[in-house]
């Protein structure tokens, strides 16, 4: 008999699953659910980047790539950086195609940390950064973020955290789960903290071209002094619609990019071919589908805030990503209680803010990757719920 | 806003103006008076549901037909479209380029009343010289709603 007790890493057995999914599996089985859970775009992949993909199959592209990725893929994505971003990375050494942003975040905190390393992490967040960093034998630092600050890093916070232990800081902006976006004045503050110390940061921006400020995004890498420190990580799945093509990429300083390409080399060899070909179709050509995709995420942000307001859950303006935080305060109850009861008795499927970190606690997670009329009447169904609790 | 207004009106014109002002981000009045403007100048020229009559008993048919029509000096053909137009089994007429030169969608309860329609008064009309019926076999979008039960959302197999 095997006793896998004994030969299970501790490390993954102590792991838990991921706080968003138990919900889920209760939604889905039952009738009649609406749900707000979904972090993922309901728009389709354009039909363009779709056939480039056809294409290159029908051509026999379907072998392996370089490790690095193809180089037209490479060199779109170093334009793209300049274009949007305002960085200059060197394509054939400091651009790196991965499978999603996700092997890029592994793989640039398996190249960093060592054991015992710290990472901070702000919190709430999305769920990866922390079994991460375990994995690779560091220790999460965890900053709560607050909502009267807007849930963004502050400097203050920043500074308390870092030790002479720290390698790393998790800059996860614009923000799953809470729709927050660290803005120009933001990021100086950080850059300022960062200045003489040998810190990393690894920069999380999957939902960069989602971002509704004047400005529009700004890339942590591109504030004086941030470049030699900064891990840029961004992907297709969240501006172009295309999650289930798995393709991402990493920038950042060459003698760390060489490194990380090694784990990527030995880990991975190269992210899938179709994808790559159909993303540098994407970054070639698709600026008027991103663009068309952010206005209606847009409205769709105007509609589900103010909903929320208007119902009495206090919701901040999300700047970012597409998802509304609102606060579940005025209800009393904790978050996995009002999720729960939501569900149960109004069908409502949404996301506890605690399952992002406890500074999530008294929140929830609504997407808004739906179309309007599905928000309208998830809107309508939760002030039912709220009103019925407040007899 | 005016193109974005209309294309979400376009979309679902049962939007309160109350939703359309927060998508659009202008106040409520300024949507009203956007919408009494529109109305006014017949740009916005009437609310109808999509209704997918094959799902109820007794269901319609409806029949594409098209004319070739002689124009008549200086009226063109405007006024035999506003003859066709005049008949309530009319739905759609459209002045074409091609072959032909009028569409005439037609509705009615069965596959005899629209034939019947189209030989007794479209087939007689005096500049029509010709028709070409096609009736509808099932309808799989209309005006931009599309009918077929589509896929199911297929997202949440993973959570994020």
């Amino acid at each position: 008999m095997m006793d896998y007790s004994k030969i299970l890493n501790k490390t993954v057995t102590e792991m838990k699953p991921s706080g968003i999914r138990k919900f889920f599996d209760i939604a889905a089985t039952m009738e009649d659910v609406i749900s707000l859970g979904v972090g993922e775009p309901d728009f389709q992949t354009p039909w363009e980047v779709r056939k480039a993909g056809i294409t290159s199959l029908e051509r026999g592209k379907t072998k392996y790539t370089s490790n690095r990725g193809l180089d037209e893929l490479r060199n779109e994505i170093s334009k793209y950086m300049k274009r949007k971003c305002n960085i200059s990375y060197n394509p054939s050494s400091e651009v790196l195609v991965t499978v999603g942003g996700s092997e890029a975040i592994d793989a640039a905190i398996r190249a960093i940390v060592s054991y015992g390393d710290e990472v901070i992490i702000p919190q709430p967040s999305y769920v990866c950064y922390e079994p991460i960093t375990e994995l690779a034998g560091g220790k999460p630092v965890i900053i709560e973020t607050k909502a009267e600050d807007d849930f963004k890093l502050t400097k203050k916070q920043l500074a308390d955290a870092i030790t002479d232990k720290t390698k790393v800081l998790i800059l996860p902006y614009p923000c799953n789960p809470t729709g927050a976006v660290m803005e120009r004045k933001d990021l100086e503050d950080i850059a300022e903290v960062l200045d003489g110390t040998n810190i990393m940061v690894i920069s999380d921006e999957i939902y960069s071209e989602l971002t509704f400020t004047e400005s529009g995004h700004i890339s942590p890498a591109s504030i004086d002094g941030m470049f030699e420190r900064t891990i840029t990580v961004n992907g297709f799945s969240k501006a172009f619609s295309m999650t289930g093509w798995r393709l991402g990429y990493a920038c950042g300083p060459e003698e760390i990019m060489s490194q990380i390409t090694k784990i990527h080399q030995y880990a991975i060899m190269c992210a899938p071919t179709t994808s790559q070909y159909a993303a540098t179709w994407a970054l070639k050509h698709c600026d008027g589908d991103v663009s068309h995709m952010r206005n209606e995420y847009n409205r769709r942000r105007r509609l589900i805030t103010k909903g929320f307001n208007d119902i009495g859950l206090t919701c901040r303006e999300p700047l970012g990503a597409f998802y509304a935080f609102p606060s579940i305060e005025c209800t009393g109850m904790s978050s996995d209680e009002f999720c729960e009861k939501l569900l149960s008795e109004y069908r409502v499927a949404v996301v506890p803010g605690n399952a992002f970190g406890k500074g999530g606690e008294g929140f929830f997670r609504a997407s808004y990757c739906y179309s309007t009329e599905h928000i309208l009447e998830a809107i309508d169904r939760i002030d039912r719920f709220i009103k019925k609790h407040k007899e | 806003m005016d193109t974005q207004l209309l294309k979400l009106l376009a979309k679902n014109a049962r939007y309160s103006n109350k939703d359309l002002a927060t998508m659009l981000n202008v106040s409520e009045e300024e949507i009203k008076a956007k919408i009494k403007d529109y109305e006014k100048k017949g740009i916005i020229c009437g609310y109808k549901a999509v209704i997918d009559w094959d799902k109820l008993d007794g269901s319609m048919v409806s029949a594409i037909i098209e004319l070739k029509v002689v124009p008549k000096a200086g009226l063109g053909f405007e006024d035999v479209a506003q003859q066709i137009s005049y008949f309530k089994q009319v739905e759609s007429v459209y002045l074409m380029s091609g072959a032909y030169d009028l569409i005439v969608i037609v509705k009615g309860k069965t596959l005899q009343d629209v034939a019947r329609f189209v030989a007794r008064e479209l087939a007689t009309m005096d500049s029509v010289t010709s028709t070409a019926t096609h009736f509808v076999m099932r309808r799989y979008k209309e005006l931009d709603v599309e009918f077929v039960i589509g896929e199911k959302d297929g997202r949440g197999q993973l959570f994020i």
